[in-house]
């Protein structure tokens, strides 16, 4: 029997989502199990980092990585991974972008670190806090340290395909890994380099179903705090929908359920600065021609950063927040 | 961070039919003004994507002026209402992001105003200068994680 080519996934800076996601294409995860050898996948399996040091490097042919890069650790895996695989996919919108993890780019390290050990609600009458380096008689033990804020994965090594989505949809999984078993039968071909996969080039409101008419907001709401119309266009009513600036790939499933777009595929094809189109889209519909006016309706729109960036603030131009920057500054 | 030698970057987005030519118009009657901004010639400022602004900021310029007609004026019927909104609201953004109001600026100016124009812009580059850089930018070294309280309280 010839050798089954090697799978490996790895989770960075992730909430384990994407694994789950995985998991959920049911019994194709037997594909998988049938074409590949699974060498290193901690989620699922027992392995150790030094195994993968000692692997031939680009030994292992796919490797999914999801999570951000946001730690020593993150930032070694991540390298290592590159070095030991022919391909690596970006997995999940962590990787591709920074995602709900991303969104500490607003905040510095001491706050991130301070919210964490120092809240009135937490138990930590001595301020213990991490040491990441510590001498012991059997020699020195040490824990990952911060990265100043949290990384693409592509911002770090070279990536060959991105995946979208938090997480990706599990039919979306599933196509890709039967195109990748189609690959190795040779019956298709991989496409180019830095592409997107798992996804559509085009915008979550071209799946919807919902109608569109010509957007004139003269308010902007929260969708609990309104009565949408379930046929109308989101945006339309005056719901922050991030749709227009969102890449298709999940079938509109929010809108469909009667919930706004809040982004999760990332930015759609050609689209280079995800909060900056939606700027551009949520701005250019308000119905007012007066400063003051458009100042009212904006204050419709309680956290334009947050809505906006989201699941985008690590990949998107700025990064991160001004005072971040700015405190990472030695 | 005032430094009376620091010589602000600013990027300056025109639109063809007004504001460029109202730059036009300060260079033909030789008035001179604070050389610190880089105009680019937008057809018209309803071209002015917000994608252009976080570029410019992220790719080391001090503050971004905005111009083109007067509300009224547009060569395209409204196209500069759209520009006054997406400033409105890029400027929120940013604000958000810690940035300090007064780097983004909206100017309107006709083709005849190029004494304007030229005056803007000089008090423009002195408000940035005050302000001081920008330097958006991200270093990726490691960091030490703090080990000691902020002195300022996290709520919960």
């Amino acid at each position: 029997m010839t050798e089954k080519p090697k799978f490996a996934m790895y989770w960075a800076a992730a909430c384990g989502g994407c694994e789950i996601a995985v998991l959920n294409i049911h019994e194709k995860i037997l594909d998988v199990d049938a074409n590949f050898d699974v060498v290193f996948w901690p989620v699922a399996m027992d392995a150790k980092y030094k195994d993968v040091e000692a692997m031939e490097d680009g030994s292992i042919l796919l490797t999914l990585f999801n999570g951000g890069i946001r730690n020593s650790e993150n930032e070694h895996i991540a390298k290592l991974l590159r070095q030991k695989s022919k391909i690596l996919v970006a997995f999940g919108s962590c990787a591709n972008e920074g995602c709900i993890p991303g969104l500490a780019n607003f905040t510095q390290v001491q706050e991130l670190v301070d919210t964490a050990f120092s809240t009135i609600t937490t138990d930590n009458p001595d301020q213990v806090r991490p040491i990441t380096s510590l001498e012991m008689p059997e020699g020195t033990i040490q824990i990952p340290t911060l990265l100043p804020i949290l990384k693409t994965l592509d911002q770090v090594v070279d990536v060959d395909y991105y995946m979208p989505g938090c997480p990706p949809e599990s039919h979306q999984i599933a196509a890709v890994i039967d195109l990748v078993i189609q690959v190795l039968q040779g019956k298709a071909e991989l496409p180019p380099k830095g592409a997107v996969i798992g996804a559509g080039a085009s915008t979550v409101c071209d799946d919807c179903k919902r109608t569109r008419n010509v957007k004139k907001i003269t308010e902007f709401g929260r969708i609990q705090l309104k009565h949408a119309d379930p046929e109308l266009c989101l945006l339309e009513q005056g719901i922050p929908c991030n749709g227009p600036a969102t890449r298709q790939g999940c079938g509109a499933l929010c809108p469909s359920a009667g919930a706004q777009c809040i982004g999760c595929y990332g930015p759609a094809q050609g689209v280079i600065d995800y909060g900056a189109r939606l700027s551009s889209a949520f701005a250019s519909v308000i119905d007012s021609k007066e400063p003051q006016e458009i100042e009212r309706i904006l204050d419709g729109l309680v956290d334009p950063a947050g809505q906006f960036y989201r699941f985008n603030l690590a990949g998107s131009l700025l990064k991160a927040s001004l005072p971040t920057v700015r405190s990472t500054v030695k | 961070m005032t430094n009376a030698n620091f010589e602000p970057v600013i990027i300056g987005f025109t639109c063809n039919w007004c504001s460029y030519r109202a730059a036009d118009m300060a260079g033909t009657a030789r008035m001179k003004y604070a050389p610190n901004v880089r105009l680019i010639r937008l057809m018209c400022s309803g071209r002015l994507d917000p994608t252009f602004i976080f570029k410019a900021l992220s790719g080391g310029a001090d503050g971004v002026l905005i111009s083109g007609c007067h509300p009224g004026d547009c060569h395209y019927i409204d196209q500069n209402y759209k520009a006054l909104r997406r400033f409105h609201l890029t400027r929120r953004v940013l604000i958000q992001m810690g940035m300090e109001p007064g780097r983004l600026k909206l100017l309107w100016a006709s083709a005849s105003e190029g004494a304007i124009f030229a005056a803007e812009i000089n008090k423009f580059v002195e408000e940035i200068r005050q302000l001081g850089p920008l330097n958006w930018k991200i270093p990726g070294e490691l960091t030490d994680i703090p080990t000691q309280k902020s002195q300022v309280e996290v709520p919960a």
